[in-house]
């Protein structure tokens, strides 16, 4: 039931109290804004933890050789394990069932030059899976393929970044880049959502690589995507078991914790993702600390402004305010102010959040948000809480006697 | 116990009959009022009399439905006050009776004019007439140009004057003054007693509770408690203030 005298009456209360007002709406502003600037943080924090693994096929084992800590099998202790091309083979021969693709990675510094201009690169030489694990994004042409490997073709794809800087303008595609001593046909230009550096990279057919370095066939790491289908458990199992047939393959003690590193990029996620979890846990823990500080708060301040307004409030029903009169006044008073107050403070957290943007990142926290929807219901919980908060010592202000409350000095 | 004979020439607007009234003291119950028995007229001033403890605030209390007595008949204008809930007594407070306290009871953030349109709130009446009025009994009183000012603002007797133009404004039947004089000194007393007066010409009944002989002289009936009973009920000379 809508009433212009009623709502002229409270304007004229809000008015003229001002630091009552300000106090209550001040409490209520704050209490909704820290909830949602710490609920929007714990987003962004979990932004960044997601971004580490963005960019890469998180379904990926990686193998890298290490130096056995154990004697085994007449082999001594220290001995230097490296993959070979028959690795490759193996793999893909005894795991065909948990196998999507496989690749070597061979990572060399190399200088590269065209015409006048030469930098400093990291080369990296793979198979044509290597796409399909770092997520390479081609912009030109196509990536190392099937017959570069078996051919060991001098074709290169080359990182946005480092086109950029190499050929500048001119279009690089076709053209020949001295790397070494030898010379390389750029047959692709790739982009990598994992930022500039990794646009830098130069990537050639790992056999290529193997020529350039006396023909050997060594491999320093192995990359093995699985398929999706097998779950967490299906990867942890697939990881267990080629950790024992390349320890066997290898002649290492299976006890030897050091010949072989296998690094599950699904596990690492997989925990990773527990860790923000948990984190989210947390932050929104405080965040709802936060509220229940800010509801508290709110209660205070109303059992405070009943208890000050008490001989008014007795004035009145000297005068003819009924009780229900009285509740209403108060009531309608601090909702009024809570709405009003909380919003503001909501706006403030989201407008801040949107500022922060990326500005924040160093401190792991990437693009903070909070959904509207979760910042109108912890707005609406508080107004609410205000209000029962509100009513309770407003139903006792309105039961009181008005000779005793006009007896209150 | 009344020695004062009552003429029935003009309509009876206070009838209390066998009023009694106790307090608990904690495990004992203090008897503040012992069978009163009161009636008053239309236009009656009346001054209830008595030292502290003599139940005369807490009859004025009852009379002005602050207070429910434990028994006894209360008949205000012919109608039976009984059974009041909190929403009936306010009902009842705002149409019959007018109130002035000793501590003024002004609301500090309103402003004179605001504080005496109040019970016009109550009453349901819209803005604009509840200025209109409020700003006549301002008027009435002498405070017409001190409409806009803040209690804090006005002197103990502008205080008071504001109060019975905010008692007088919802026309009520009965003005009920608890110790009007009881924060003035002597000169505003009769400032203020003197407009009591004059309202009571135009024909309000008023009630006027005081421990002072002197305040309880300018009205025109006197009746003196003690003890929680009626000691002495008779007419006076009024002393009229000039």
């Amino acid at each position: 039931m809508f009433s212009v005298d009623r709502w002229q009456e409270i304007f004229e209360t809000i008015k003229k109290n001002r630091l009552r007002t300000f106090l209550s709406g001040f409490t209520v502003a704050l209490g909704i804004f820290i909830f949602i600037v710490l609920f929007g943080f714990g987003n962004g924090l979990k932004n960044s933890f997601d971004k580490f693994f963005l960019d890469d096929a998180t379904n990926t084992l990686w193998l890298s050789g290490g130096k056995t800590s154990k004697p085994y099998k007449g082999f001594k202790a220290d001995r230097r394990i490296e993959f070979e091309n028959s690795d490759l083979t193996d793999i893909g021969q005894n795991f065909a069932f948990y196998l999507e693709s496989i690749t070597p990675r061979i990572t060399r510094g190399a200088r590269a030059r065209y015409k006048n201009k030469s930098d400093n690169y990291s080369t990296r030489a793979v198979g044509p899976s290597h796409q399909i694990v770092e997520k390479t994004i081609m912009m030109k042409g196509r990536f190392i393929n099937q017959a570069d490997v078996k051919d060991a073709t001098k074709n290169i794809v080359i990182g946005r970044m480092a086109a950029k800087d190499l050929f500048k303008d001119e279009d690089a595609m076709g053209k020949y880049v001295e790397l070494g001593s030898s010379a390389f046909k750029v047959v692709g230009v790739f982009q990598d959502e994992g930022g500039d550096r990794e646009e830098r990279l130069i990537y050639m057919p790992y056999t290529t690589r193997q020529i350039l370095e006396k023909n050997n066939d060594k491999v320093s790491q192995i990359i093995v995507s699985f398929r999706p289908e097998i779950g967490h458990v299906g990867a942890l199992a697939f990881e267990k078991q080629l950790r024992l047939f390349m320890k066997n393959k290898k002649s290492i003690d299976p006890t030897d914790e050091n010949g072989i590193y296998i690094r599950n990029v699904a596990d690492q996620l997989k925990k990773n993702q527990q860790f923000a979890s948990v984190l989210q846990l947390i932050v929104t823990f405080v965040g709802i600390g936060t509220l229940i500080a800010g509801i508290i708060g709110i209660s205070n301040i109303m059992v405070f402004v009943v208890k000050e307004r008490t001989k008014e409030l007795g004035i009145r029903k000297a005068l003819g305010a009924t009780p229900k009169s009285v509740i209403n006044i108060i009531l309608h008073e601090s909702i009024f102010i809570t709405t009003i107050s909380g919003f503001v403070g909501m706006i403030s957290g989201i407008v801040l959040l949107k500022s922060i943007g990326e500005e924040l990142k160093d401190f792991f926290i990437l693009n903070p948000y909070i959904e509207l929807s979760t910042a109108a219901f912890s707005t609406f919980l508080l107004i609410l809480f205000g209000a029962i908060a509100g009513y309770i010592p407003a139903k006792r202000a309105a039961s009181i006697k008005p000779i005793v409350a006009l007896r209150d000095e | 116990m009344s020695n004062y004979q009552f003429k029935p020439n003009k309509a009876l607007m206070i009838k209390i009959k066998n009023l009694y009234k106790s307090y608990k003291m904690g495990n004992s119950s203090l008897q503040v009022l012992k069978g009163i028995n009161i009636e008053i007229e239309e236009g009656e001033l009346v001054a209830i009399m008595g030292s502290s403890g003599s139940g005369k605030s807490t009859l004025l209390n009852i009379l002005g439905m602050l207070d429910v007595a434990d028994k006894g008949v209360y008949k205000l204008d012919d109608v039976l006050i009984e059974n009041l809930d909190e929403t009936l007594a306010a009902k009842y407070r705002n149409k019959f009776l007018g109130f002035v306290f000793q501590s003024f009871n002004l609301i500090n953030y309103k402003s004179a004019l605001e504080n005496v349109a109040l019970p016009l709130y109550y009453q349901g009446l819209n803005r604009k007439s509840r200025q209109k009025i409020a700003l006549d009994y301002l008027e009435k009183v002498g405070l017409g140009n001190w409409s806009s000012h803040l209690p804090s603002e006005l002197s103990g007797g502008q205080k008071q004057r504001v109060a019975i133009a905010r008692a007088l404004a919802s026309q009520p039947k009965v003005l009920l003054a608890d110790e009007p004089t009881g924060a003035l000194d002597s000169v505003t007393s009769n400032e203020v007693m003197g407009l009591i007066q004059k309202i009571n010409n135009e024909g309000k009944t008023i009630l006027v509770v005081t421990h002072e002989i002197d305040i309880a002289k300018m009205c025109k009936r006197i009746v003196t408690l003690k003890d929680g009973v009626i000691l002495e009920d008779k007419k006076v000379k009024q002393v009229i203030i000039t």
